[in-house]
């Protein structure tokens, strides 16, 4: 049950800004088991879609490029193999859904020639037996009419069920991994749980591993098994998904659930965490939440956290100096 | 019981799609037979889906829009038939704020420019009163008096966001229409200007239209709320009614979609089968009924009126309360 699909140690990313390189994702480890779905969360800019783009190996050399670290996919570190293997596993053995399904489709293609571009692309088969497939992923996604589905264009499909297309693209070749980039955001709460629904049926029909990014907490609490928080680039809170709500440790998961408007639950103000998050160029020099946590000590500032175990804890996982003692209040 | 301040009575707006030359005429149908009132110092919230009509309502109360029939009252006068130049000097008292705040302040304006403009065009205020009023506003908005002089790009989202609030507040409005004003935001900044806007309301007794998607911002801010669907409203009532005890199906699954952040919850969602159907065509009788787990052929063929339940409590459903009987 628990085995281990793909495994990320200690990946940095860094990204060309003007003459200076800057670091958008540092120290980031972790690893999704076959079956489980694994959230990824945090605010814009704190280095979610980088990560994944990493794994993809999707950055363009001369802008952004992983500068250290390993992707261990399928008993191989995939950011050492060459371009043209790696294309042998991308959209094959690990597929990707964007956030946004109207424009990662290509407007003047038909929805039929998009889907058996991949399947072509892997598999030895005639263009008959891949249309047949097209179809057959199609209608496991829940499209009432593939046929005609398959005859349209991107804009004759509503935001539902184009990112239905999407996620039967991604289906199509039965991948081990799946990773999803903020797949709801773009839809309606209606639409929005029906695609989460899909999403975790294809997981227990073909034990998919998925890792799913997202900013909503709500979609956290209801997809996934384990969760990930990122703040600034850097992993701050690992917990499964439970204890992640029940009991945040770092001071920004707490911070963060807390100023979630629940539904309700008759709230009339928010607790918010001043400020906003730091320029990737200025980071400051110790724990990158410090100016913004209400705990923090002379510590804080100085040195930055390692991401450790909590005590009496064997899956929870934080970075923060002071979880173990006792918090006060400053 | 006092005067409402916005008053809109069965207003209807349709716009054409023209596909094509000699090809018969075809209206959207964005708003069809809206009735609301909203009271002075109130938050009244629009909520539905995407293509639903909440914008468009809300431009035809700040008359951006004509209704192509109804009644729209602002303060005791009907907008909907005036010109544009009598409804010049009420634009002082209808202000906005945007869903993109990067995209709703101009790039080449400085921040103490941008907030003073109203004052520009409305007041006969000095520079140099301008420029207090401006600063004063800042901090209000809980900016700094010297970030007047730096310019849109320098900001984050959340902190542009404020700005658009302090342009909305210069000329002292009656009502603030506030279309998506936190979506664009993450949630540790969307909490920020949340509790500003509930703080400038009590402050300064401000009347909110707050148009969104998220059920749960809306509970949050509002004291009443009407859902709408496909461009009518099926659902009005004060806040507690319509979390408490939704009457509509509608409203019913719509809450029971939005995802919760507990994962000890009980999972049990009420899943709409199939998409919105497009406003073009819009279904015969409810307007629901297509999607409508409870539907019944009376719903197919005759449009349900608005009936009146539990003295507030405004439904538009042949069986209000159906979801509940049937559980």
């Amino acid at each position: 049950m628990s085995e281990k699909l793909l495994e990320v140690k200690e990946l940095r990313t860094e990204f060309k800004r003007e003459k200076s390189w800057v670091t958008a994702v540092n120290d980031v480890s972790f690893s999704i088991n076959k079956g489980e779905v694994l959230g990824l969360v945090g605010e814009s800019g704190c280095g979610k879609s980088v990560t994944s783009l990493s794994i993809m190996r999707l950055l363009l050399d001369t802008s952004g490029k992983t500068t250290h670290g390993e992707v261990m996919f399928d008993g191989k570190d995939i950011l050492k193999i060459s371009e043209k293997e790696m294309r042998g596993i991308r959209g094959y053995k690990m597929a990707m859904i964007f956030q946004n399904p109207m424009s990662s489709l290509n407007p003047c293609i038909r929805v039929d020639k998009q889907l058996m571009e991949a399947i072509l692309l892997h598999n030895k088969i005639s263009k008959q037996e891949a249309r047949q497939r097209a179809f057959n992923v199609l209608q496991s996604v829940g499209i009432p009419d593939p046929e005609n589905t398959l005859r349209s264009y991107p804009h004759q499909l509503s935001g539902g069920m184009s990112q239905r297309v999407m996620i039967a693209m991604a289906m199509s070749c039965e991948p081990q991994l799946l990773i999803a980039d903020e797949p709801t955001t773009a839809l309606d709460v209606t639409i929005q749980a029906q695609i989460l629904d899909l999403m975790l049926e294809i997981k227990e029909k073909r034990n998919t591993g998925i890792l799913l990014i997202t900013h909503d907490l709500g979609v956290v609490a209801e997809m996934c098994s384990r969760v990930i928080v990122m703040y600034a680039g850097r992993i701050v809170e690992e917990a499964p998904v439970k204890d992640l709500f029940a009991n945040p440790v770092h001071p920004y998961t707490q911070g963060l659930i807390a100023s979630v408007p629940k539904l309700g639950s008759n709230m009339t103000s928010l607790p918010s965490i001043p400020g906003s998050v730091p320029d990737l160029s200025v980071m400051p020099k110790g724990c990158k939440f410090a100016p913004r946590c209400k705990y923090a000590q002379s510590i804080c500032h100085e040195k930055e956290p390692e991401l450790t175990y909590v005590e009496g804890s064997t899956v929870q996982r934080c970075r923060c100096h002071l979880f173990h003692s006792k918090r006060e209040e400053a | 019981m006092s005067a409402p301040l916005v008053s809109v009575k069965d207003a209807v707006k349709t716009f054409s799609v023209n596909k094509g030359f000699m090809a018969q005429k075809k209206y959207v149908h964005a708003v069809n037979d809206v009735s609301f009132d909203i009271m002075p110092g109130e938050t009244f919230s629009l909520v539905g889906e995407s293509g639903c009509g909440k914008s468009t309502t809300g431009r035809l109360i700040n008359h951006l829009l004509v209704p192509d029939s109804g009644e729209v009252w602002f303060n005791g006068k009907d907008i909907a038939k005036i010109s544009e130049k009598e409804m010049r000097p009420l634009r002082k008292d209808v202000q906005m704020i945007f869903q993109d705040p990067y995209g709703s302040l101009n790039p080449r304006m400085k921040i103490q420019d941008i907030i003073g403009e109203p004052l520009l065009i409305h007041t006969s205020m000095s520079a140099g009163e301008r420029l207090k009023r401006v600063q004063e506003l800042l901090e209000i908005v809980g900016l700094n008096s010297n970030h007047g002089e730096r310019y849109p790009h320098e900001f984050s989202g959340g902190q542009l966001q404020r700005v658009g609030i302090a342009r909305a507040m210069t000329v002292n409005p009656k009502l603030i229409i506030a279309d998506e004003p936190v979506s664009a935001l993450d949630v540790s900044i969307q909490a920020q200007v949340l509790n500003l806007m509930q703080q400038l309301q009590k402050d300064f007794n401000l009347t909110y239209l707050f148009i969104s998607h998220d059920l749960s911002v809306v509970e949050m801010i509002s004291d009443k709320i009407a859902v709408m669907y496909l461009g009518t409203i099926v659902e009005t009532a004060p806040k507690k009614k319509l979390y408490g005890k939704p009457l509509h199906p509608y409203t019913k699954a719509l809450l029971s979609a939005v995802p919760v952040p507990d994962p000890t919850r009980d999972k049990n969602r009420i899943l709409l089968k199939g998409d919105l159907p497009s406003p073009v065509n819009p279904p015969s009788g409810c307007l629901f009924h297509t999607r409508c787990p409870h539907c019944t052929e009376k719903c197919k063929t005759e449009k349900p009126k608005m009936q009146v339940m539990d003295g507030d409590h405004m439904v538009k459903c042949h069986y209000p309360g159906i979801a509940d009987k049937e559980a």
